[in-house]
């Protein structure tokens, strides 16, 4: 089937299979910044904003898109840029397999929340999972991007 | 300028922030075949019979393999040096299937839709066998895991295959009975860790296709490139030199790709097809399919006097490693080789056990490594002697612990597979771990325990650690450094950097050493043909072995640039000096950017490339104390961290950021598998946590706090005054927090996790209620 749908602000129409997930097709049309680490909607990895909100998209069907807005990390370079930098600067950017979905869950926590706590962002970003890090250098530099973004 | 001790950003850390292919699936090529598995759905079984025949006609399928298909050749799985010290007890397919989830066939197909239709017209027959289920009673169980002829060890380990024993081994230094028997007091506990497993997030990923020439290229998720080459060759019957292995960026290993997965039903593909191919393993399969830490049961005994000085310990070991023994030796001899040498004044130490094969999914090398299973039963033992003995639970660690200048002789006797190497510690900062350790957790005003709220009591608790820094004798790594014009440099090295860092802290070392900017060292690493060798990114040895070659390497160059740079100054080379900037005669000097300009295009032309090697012949351990917090719900018996600190001897931190993560990491691991992680198993052997719903990783809200310092420390014998840092973070928190949960509610877990049910039960038979 066709569908029509706005991926990382630019149009896009695209050929899709019934019941393929919008993770798989966002790999199919080599947006590789999306991966698959759980299958079950469990790890984040996957993150996407969809009008957005952060959904995981291996539990998206791709058909439900149509009509919609499509944002991944490619759609925000320079926020991904910035966090990246100071993921790295805190040495917390690790394996990285999990950092673009991370970043995603971080736009959509920034729009929906003014100056989170601690314990806020924990919450906010508890299903965002890193076998790598132990999340609390994760937490350092998004506690840094925070104050320079505000 | 100093590189060497910097918190240089990670330096493919933004570009993988942002999304940028890197990983295995990314970089496959579009048009290779899905190659998939069908999968056991019985814990043990023989293939009666086989049927492809549908699968074979279907659309899309280019290839159907079955054990009949592939060469009839044993190998290990294990990624380790060669000969491997596991025994070689596997094929790419066998007539046998020993968990559930073991391989029974495999497609290689157009689609994913084509290769699952193909697997569902696969046709087998299975004669279903009674399986093993309880490690404890494998040993002369009437079941057999490995009855073909084939299987065998590559040196003596104490291989029994008709006894399903894997390995066994045992060591002993002085009499240990005779001792217990004059001693003051003796205890003896039992204790189990449990099966736990990597969940590294990238799952198993490898690709393969035929190049130009007809060799076969692997990518793959891996942790040993050439170990993989190696196997590989062996297994697929094909020559060494026909292979080439490259890593590109990993999601992670931990230990699970220190095994071989999707690489030889890939390759075979590639081979029969002339396709190129892919496995990408769905989390199901990493759970189902890949590999475990070894669970144990450890039987401990310790003697001491009742001022606490300890006489004697003994470590008797039963390791289950499921269905094969990948790693099954290595694992088990390091529970003690990288602990009982903590506590080296006792008189008398003993170890020994086996490693019995069941039909549990298989063990593998697991962060930690053995030794983290060895720690929660000693560190959790000594808490209960200082609690018999009345005495501080610190106080009789810093009675008995290893101290700079002194050895142990169990570094002598217990290697990974092979007899070890004497070595006296030279770096061991333990007691500024235990004062500044037990200065931040608030241990004077907290311990033993305080009462929060109505059924809330938190307790303190802690454990030491060591490990280990590189296999002595046997691991070697290597470096290449390449000049370029205007005076950049290639660093070409072996070694495997699984996100950790690793290509920075080395490309750290070679600036330093050549006097360069980090940022003038262009890293390419993991690639059997374009990268000499190094054993790989296990055993904590990457800093410590891959660092010295780093150095040798850089030594050379700095060698070469000044030979050249005085034939360009027309001096003596004994006169002139480099200093990362220029090379320096008595009567001139040249710069870098125009000596190595000149050499490519216009003076005494030449490529200025030289490779360094090092063996690594010492394995200094780091050290660490970790000292939990906890809040124990008595009414629930839930188990909450509050805080974790931990003060490490890592030596001199190349990079002081990548290496405290490098603890935080290992805590988070090493607090799940206190609390959440367990591989837990239905009565038929079907795997009850196979989804990351149903095994419990810790989250950031499980971790509120983790504080890590690294004291000052410098190994004379590492690189820079550097040892490991990789495994020792995940030591101590199975040991700490039981003895937390112990302070504060007076109940002893010995069995791993410590689940709020395992809680609740112990409290209510310590209420009278049970």
């Amino acid at each position: 089937m066709t569908i029509h749908f706005e991926l990382n602000g630019r149009k896009a129409t695209w050929e899709v299979e019934p019941g393929e997930t919008l993770l798989d097709a966002l790999r199919r049309h080599e947006i590789t910044s999306v991966k698959n680490g759980c299958d079950t909607a469990s790890c984040s990895t996957c993150t996407v904003l969809l009008d957005g909100k952060p959904v995981p998209s291996c539990a998206v069907p791709v058909c439900r898109v149509d009509g919609h807005a499509v944002m991944t990390v490619e759609g925000v370079p320079e926020t991904a840029r910035r966090l990246g930098e100071l993921l790295a600067a805190e040495g917390a950017d690790q394996c990285g397999f999990c950092s673009p979905g991370l970043v995603m869950s971080v736009v959509a926590m920034t729009d929906e929340m003014d100056d989170p706590s601690d314990a806020e962002i924990n919450a906010y970003l508890s299903g965002n999972m890193c076998r790598c890090s132990g999340y609390v250098s994760q937490t350092r530099a998004i506690r840094k991007y925070l104050e320079v973004k505000s | 300028m100093s590189e060497v001790g910097r918190s240089l950003p990670k330096i493919d850390g933004v570009g993988l922030v942002m999304g940028r292919p890197a990983y295995t699936d990314d970089l496959a090529p579009r048009d290779a075949l899905i190659v998939k598995a069908l999968r056991s759905p019985h814990a043990f079984a023989r293939i009666v019979s086989i049927d492809t025949t549908a699968a074979e006609a279907m659309p899309g399928v280019h290839c159907v393999l079955t054990w009949r298909d592939v060469p009839r050749v044993a190998i290990t799985r294990a990624g380790q040096g060669h000969p491997e010290p596991s025994p070689r007890d596997r094929f790419i397919l066998d007539e046998y299937v020993r968990h559930v989830g073991d391989e029974a066939a495999a497609v290689a197909a157009a689609t994913v839709a084509e290769a699952d239709a193909a697997l569902a017209a696969i046709v087998v027959e299975y004669e279903v066998l009674e399986p093993v289920l309880d490690f404890e009673t494998a040993e002369g169980h009437a079941s057999i895991l490995h009855p073909e002829p084939e299987a065998h060890e590559n040196f003596p380990i104490g291989f029994d295959p008709a006894r399903n024993v894997a390995s066994a081994y045992a060591m002993k230094v002085e009499d240990v009975d005779a001792v217990a028997e004059g001693a003051e007091v003796v205890l003896r506990r039992t204790y189990y860790t449990q099966a736990q497993q990597h969940v590294a997030l990238e799952p198993m990923a490898c690709t393969t296709w035929l190049d130009v020439h007809g060799r076969l290229n692997v990518i793959s998720s891996t942790q040993t490139p050439w170990h993989v080459r190696r196997i590989m060759a062996r297994a697929l019957d094909i020559q060494v030199k026909d292979i080439r292995v490259n890593k590109p960026r990993i999601g992670g290993g931990f230990g699970g790709k220190q095994m071989i997965h999707g690489e030889l039903l890939c390759g075979l593909s590639t081979l029969r097809t002339g396709r190129p191919t892919k496995m990408i393993y769905s989390r199901h399969e990493v759970f189902e399919a890949t590999n475990t830490r070894h669970p144990m049961r450890l039987d401990m005994t310790v003697a001491a006097d009742r001022d606490g000085r300890l006489r004697a310990i003994d470590m008797r070991i039963l390791s289950d490693t499921g269905a094969y023994g990948e790693h099954a030796l290595t694992v088990f001899m390091i529970a003690g080789a990288k602990t009982l040498p903590l506590y080296n004044k006792v008189d008398a130490v003993r170890f020994g056990g086996k490693t019995v094969y069941s039909n549990h999914l298989p063990g593998g090398a697991f962060r930690g490594y053995g030794a983290i299973q060895g720690n929660f039963a000693l560190e959790s033992i000594l808490a209960e002697l200082a609690h018999e003995l009345d005495l501080d639970p610190i106080a009789l660690r810093e009675m008995n612990m290893i101290a700079e200048g002194e050895t142990s002789p169990i570094f002598a006797i217990m290697g990974e597979g092979t007899e070890g190497r004497a070595q006296t510690v030279d770096s061991c900062k333990l007691p500024e771990c235990i004062r500044r350790g037990r200065e931040m957790i608030g241990w004077d005003d907290k311990y033993p325990r305080r009462e929060v709220g109505p059924d809330k009591v938190r307790g303190v608790g802690m454990a030491l650690a060591m490990q280990g820094s590189g296999i002595p004798g046997i691991d070697m790594a290597s470096a290449t450094l390449k000049l370029n014009d205007f005076g950049s440099f290639n660093l070409l090295i072996g070694a495997t950097d699984l996100g950790t860092g690793s290509d920075t802290i080395l490309a750290q070392i070679a600036a330093d050493d050549l006097g360069v900017s980090t940022d003038q060292i262009i890293v390419y690493s993991s690639d059997t043909d374009r990268t000499p060798f190094d054993t790989g990114a296990y055993a904590s040895s990457t800093t410590y072995v891959s660092g010295h070659a780093v150095r040798d390497a850089a030594a050379r160059m700095k060698a070469a640039l000044i030979v050249e740079g005085a034939l360009s100054l027309g001096c003596d080379p004994a006169a002139a000096t480099f200093d990362g900037v220029e090379v320096k005669g008595p009567d001139g000097s040249i710069s870098l950017e125009d000596l190595s300009t000149h050499l490519l295009y216009s003076e005494h032309q030449k490529q200025l490339c030289v490779t360094g090697s090092h063996l690594c012949e010492k394995s200094p351990p780091p050290y660490m104390a970790g000292f939990a917090e906890v809040e124990v719900d008595t009414a629930t018996g839930l188990v909450e961290l509050i805080d974790y600190v931990a003060i490490v001897d890592c030596g001199q931190a190349i990079n002081p950021n990548l290496a405290k993560v490098q603890v935080e990491g290992g805590l988070a691991q090493g607090v799940g598998m206190a609390l959440t992680e367990e591989v837990r198993y239905g009565k038929r052997g079907h795997l009850r946590t196979n989804t990351m719903m149903t095994y419990k990783i810790p989250s950031r809200e499980d971790l509120p706090s983790l504080r890590v310092e690294l004291v000052d420390s410098h190994e004379p014998s590492g690189p820079h005054g550097a040892k490991s840092v990789g495994e020792i973070g995940i030591d101590t928190p199975p040991a700490a927090i039981a003895n937390a949960v112990f302070n504060a509610v007076g109940v002893r877990l010995r069995d791993l996790p410590i689940t709020p049910e395992k809680v609740l039960a112990a409290l209510d038979a310590a209420r009278g209620e049970g």
